[in-house]
């Protein structure tokens, strides 16, 4: 199949391994990906914390860039796919804001394309069984819990995400790759996203519960689709609490056995190369 | 003359306030309701008393971390984490500023790096934080290394048409 590709700022900078295995996996499940035009930033929390016209019409100049296309657009950011779908949500529902926001932009909004992440599109597009069967080294010893977040699933009319409380689809794929994924009661909560760096003592409180119910579940590492969710996760845990923290694409590209997958496990800020040997997985 | 209520009804656009029942379902699941002033429920009740000032100068809606889990969960759809959305940008507008002035001075220079180059730099981005906070060490210990990995870019990375993205913060200035 081909989409439109929406990478947003975070993965062309602190997740770049995001992006890097995206096109690896992409490129090895037959998923094509093309750019969206010139695209700009998603306006993200800062945006809709301050001004609520210019949260939309950052993610509608995106969104009317690839009805261009006219494909799917993938948004492997959990917080740019949120903000995609918002804009669409509201500008589906309110005629004068609709009205408005083609002023700000000067240009047409069409709302005739799907706003997809890529958890959806592998786990429903490709499927779990041709996933498994493209396995060439399956993950056996790694032991993840899959961490949702926030982003992907609420508010859940407008994420539309299947079984938001209590979510599946990263868990099947990471078991389809030979993961032995443990249950555990977190999936959706929430990192401390944007007061990362502004409210720091909160976030590193979260992240610290986290990381602690992810050991209690019996836990060597912990998967994200989030590039905010990795950043904390990866950084802001306190020294002793830290588990390796992995896109789940990094995953599927080394069970895949892609060229260049090694790679990205270099620029975690927690090296999870340590545990990757220790499993002979690298 | 509008209240208070009126006023953020308005500007929620959705389920009004008035239809919360204070089950404090939003409360118990807030992940930041422990580092608040008022919990979100209170925020509700403080809105319908007309307590404008509190409201608008309280820490609770600037560590909303918008992660809708109230909203999630509301079980008459009382869109609380909206609301908060709505009593922020209020706060900015009613010149009454920010309680917690790093979360919003971290708003501030997120968004001036998109209007710069439409993209986000995150070097720049905080630098320009750092300066306007005056929070100059926090984190600085890891910048060298996340400078090695490959994590923040020398060359700030840019959209072609950035007249278009300045035109979006013109146009959506609030007047």
């Amino acid at each position: 199949m081909k989409v439109s590709y929406y990478p947003g700022c975070s993965l062309h900078a602190t997740g770049k391994e995001y992006d890097q295995s995206m096109k690896a996996v992409s490129r090895a499940l037959n998923i094509e990906l093309k750019e969206v035009d010139d695209w700009s930033c998603c306006g993200a929390s800062s945006a809709h914390s301050t001004n609520f016209d210019l949260s939309i019409a950052l993610p509608a100049r995106n969104l009317i860039a690839a009805e261009k296309d006219a494909m799917d657009v993938m948004v492997p950011c959990a917080a740019c796919f949120n903000r995609f779908k918002m804009a669409e949500h509201y500008l589906k529902g309110d005629k004068d804001l609709k009205a408005r926001i083609e002023d700000v932009v000067g240009a047409k909004y069409q709302g005739g394309i799907t706003i997809r992440n890529p958890i959806d599109i592998i786990y429903n597009e490709i499927g779990i069984d041709a996933l498994a069967a493209k396995v060439v080294k399956p993950l056996t010893g790694l032991k993840p819990v899959s961490y949702y977040g926030c982003l992907l699933l609420r508010p859940p009319e407008v994420c539309e995400f299947e079984n938001y409380e209590n979510p599946f689809m990263l868990d099947k794929l990471m078991g389809a790759i030979g993961a032995d994924v443990k249950n555990w009661s977190y999936k959706t909560d929430c990192c401390g996203g944007s007061l990362s760096i502004s409210k720091t003592a909160i976030v590193v409180d979260m992240c610290n519960k986290l990381m602690s119910a992810a050991k209690e579940a019996g836990a060597n590492c912990v998967i994200t689709a989030c590039p905010m969710c990795m950043a904390n996760l990866d950084m802001r845990p306190s020294v002793g609490m830290k588990l390796p923290v992995f896109y789940f694409t990094e995953l599927i590209s080394l069970a895949l056995g892609l060229p260049g997958s090694a790679e990205t496990f270099k620029s975690h800020i927690f090296d999870p190369q340590p545990l990757l040997n220790q499993l002979r997985l690298i | 003359m509008e209240t208070f209520l009126e006023a953020v009804n308005k500007k929620i656009h959705g389920v009004p306030l008035q239809a919360c029942y204070h089950c404090r379902k939003c409360s118990a699941g807030c992940p930041t309701a422990p580092h608040m002033e008022y919990n979100p429920n209170k925020v509700i009740k403080m809105i319908q008393n007309g307590q404008k000032d509190k409201v608008l100068n309280s820490s609770t809606i600037w560590l909303c971390l918008s992660c809708e889990t109230c909203i999630t969960r509301c079980p008459n759809q009382v869109d609380i984490a909206r609301m908060m959305d709505v009593l922020r940008q209020m706060a900015i507008e009613s010149g009454v500023g920010a309680h917690e002035p790093n979360v919003l001075k971290f708003h501030e220079a997120f968004l001036a790096s998109i209007k710069r180059g439409g993209r986000i730099n995150e070097m720049m981005m905080t630098v320009h934080y750092k300066l306007k906070s005056g929070d100059l060490l926090s984190d600085v210990a890891m910048a060298p290394g996340m400078f090695l990995k490959g994590k923040l870019a020398l060359l700030p990375p840019r959209t072609k048409d950035v007249k278009a993205v300045k035109n979006i913060f013109e146009k959506t200035r609030s007047k």
